[in-house]
């Protein structure tokens, strides 16, 4: 019994590694696909021989063989560690993603609370990195990570408590089967601005100043080489996975579809993710980095009220629907 | 109508509708550019026609064409002639590494002996390398287009206008 029991954390484990390390590269392809065509390029097309299929793989082989250099100034171990931190929260996180009915490796009480928690940390990865690397301009990116953070954790956390309540429970099975295609509607709000929080977490385009390239080099990344940038790169996608995913799971029903919700559980819930990771990158494509000004404004002037009506919304439905 | 975010919507939109149009990249070394008419590419040198009169060189603002020529003294052909003197190029090389592609020499030259190519491969790892000597110069004239055609209500080229015989540069070449 209980080595069945080892075997199957085992492989549901293994499942969980091998999403991290295939998904993030499947979305960082369609990065460089979309983002190519959108732009009225066509992106690489060598690598791999069709359509540079194995460009990622390429690049990764290619940052394998890079030399790891550690300024003469910098603090070596917290340098060393930065990439670390910043990446294996989302592979911590991903445990409780539930991909289909009964295909979760974790499936917590806490679940919701566990995923904002533990990726909320990957940011110190960043700010680590800024810091330790004795560097203006990782100091500066590491210091607009942090501010940025600020801002943008509090809506996060109010528009992911809005579903929570709707469903009753913090378990985001339980939430999934609370599902109904009527949250589409009311629960749109909370929607959008969970998503471009986790944008703004994430520090994707538009919401890219912390490593804005043509101001500060690459933010806290510019004294990284090799591996552990690629880490850094590996995080950043990840965390698209991630938010795609708990997007999915919290606002648009998880593994259930229009029909066969319980055979093909997971493919809706492959099928959403990837749906959201488009829209992350069209958003990255069509829009330009915001000022700080903007940033701060956008999140305490827009998404804090709508995230807090959302849940008064929210609350007063529970309330008068039982 | 301009109401506040729809900018936003404007963006996504023209992106979207971009990324479901064919792209505009050429995929240069398996499809070649499509180079307007006279791209100066190279330039090539009809040796037939130089007479080493230096021009070329004196007018070029780089001065990366290199000239050396001998005269030779030919005898007279009839009784009472006298023997006359003509220029036999000796060397004539054009350092591509200092050339900017200006087209002076090819305007200056009186005998039409400098055509433009627009051949534009010839990158090399040694910079030597790209002083075309004359040899090489003399292939490059098979590259050499025919000039396009004049435009249909334009004037006559001056040289009818002038009364002399067209020339046919390129054809010249090849015969």
């Amino acid at each position: 019994m209980i080595h069945s029991d080892v075997v199957e954390v085992a492989a549901k484990l293994a499942l969980v590694v091998a999403a991290f390390l295939i998904l993030p590269l499947l979305i960082g392809q369609m990065e460089h696909k979309a983002m190519a065509h959108m732009q009225a390029r066509l992106g690489p097309m060598y690598a791999g021989a069709f359509h540079g299929w194995a460009q990622l793989i390429a690049d990764g082989v290619k940052f394998v063989q890079k030399e790891f250099v550690v300024p003469t100034s910098a603090d070596r171990t917290i340098f060393s560690l930065a990439p670390a931190i910043a990446m294996l929260p989302y592979l911590l996180a991903l445990i409780v993603i539930p991909v289909g009915a009964t295909l979760v490796a974790v499936d917590l009480d806490l679940g919701l609370f566990f995923a904002l928690a533990v990726m909320s940390v990957s940011v110190l990865g960043s700010i680590m990195a800024g810091w330790s690397s004795a560097n203006k301009y990782s100091l500066l990116g590491g210091m607009r990570t942090a501010a940025q953070l600020m801002a943008y954790e509090l809506p996060l956390v109010l528009a992911a408590a809005s579903p929570a309540m709707a469903a009753g429970t913090l378990r985001l099975t339980g939430i999934v089967e609370a599902w109904t295609p009527w949250w589409l509607v009311w629960q749109a709000p909370a929607a959008v601005v969970f998503f471009t929080a986790g944008l703004a977490e994430l520090a994707r385009p538009p919401f890219d100043m912390p490593v804005a390239d043509s101001e500060i080099l690459m933010g806290p990344f510019t004294e990284y080489t090799g591996l552990r940038f690629a880490f850094f790169l590996l995080a950043e996608y990840a965390g698209v996975v991630l938010l795609c995913a708990l997007t999915t799971v919290l606002f648009l029903g998880g593994w259930r579809g229009p029909a066969f919700s319980h055979a093909l559980g997971p493919v809706w819930t492959l099928l959403k993710v990837f749906v959201l990771a488009f829209v992350v990158i069209w958003l990255r494509v069509s829009n330009p980095r915001l000022r700080a000004d903007q940033l701060q404004r956008l999140a305490w002037q827009w998404l804090v009220p709508i995230a807090l009506a959302q849940l008064a919304l929210t609350g007063f439905v529970r309330v008068v629907t039982g | 109508m301009n109401i506040y975010g729809s900018g936003f919507f404007t963006g996504l939109a023209t992106t979207m509708r971009t990324m479901t149009r064919r792209s505009v990249t050429r995929q240069y070394p398996e499809v070649k550019p499509d180079l307007p008419p006279r791209s100066r590419g190279v330039i090539g040198l009809l040796e037939e026609n130089c007479t080493a009169c230096m021009l070329c060189a004196r007018e070029c603002p780089d001065w990366c064409i290199y000239i050396d020529s001998h005269k030779e003294t030919l005898p007279a052909t009839t009784e009472q002639g006298r023997a006359r003197t003509r220029n036999v190029l000796d060397r004539f090389a054009i350092d591509f590494s200092l050339c900017m592609y200006c087209g002076i020499c090819i305007e200056v030259c009186p005998f039409d002996a400098l055509w433009w190519s627009p051949e534009f491969e010839y990158a090399h790892y040694d910079i030597n390398d790209l002083t075309h000597e004359r040899d090489v110069l003399r292939e490059w004239m098979w590259t050499v287009p025919a000039p396009p055609a004049h435009d249909a209500r334009a004037e006559p080229p001056k040289e009818l206008l002038a009364g002399r015989p067209a020339t046919h540069p390129g054809g010249d070449a090849e015969q």
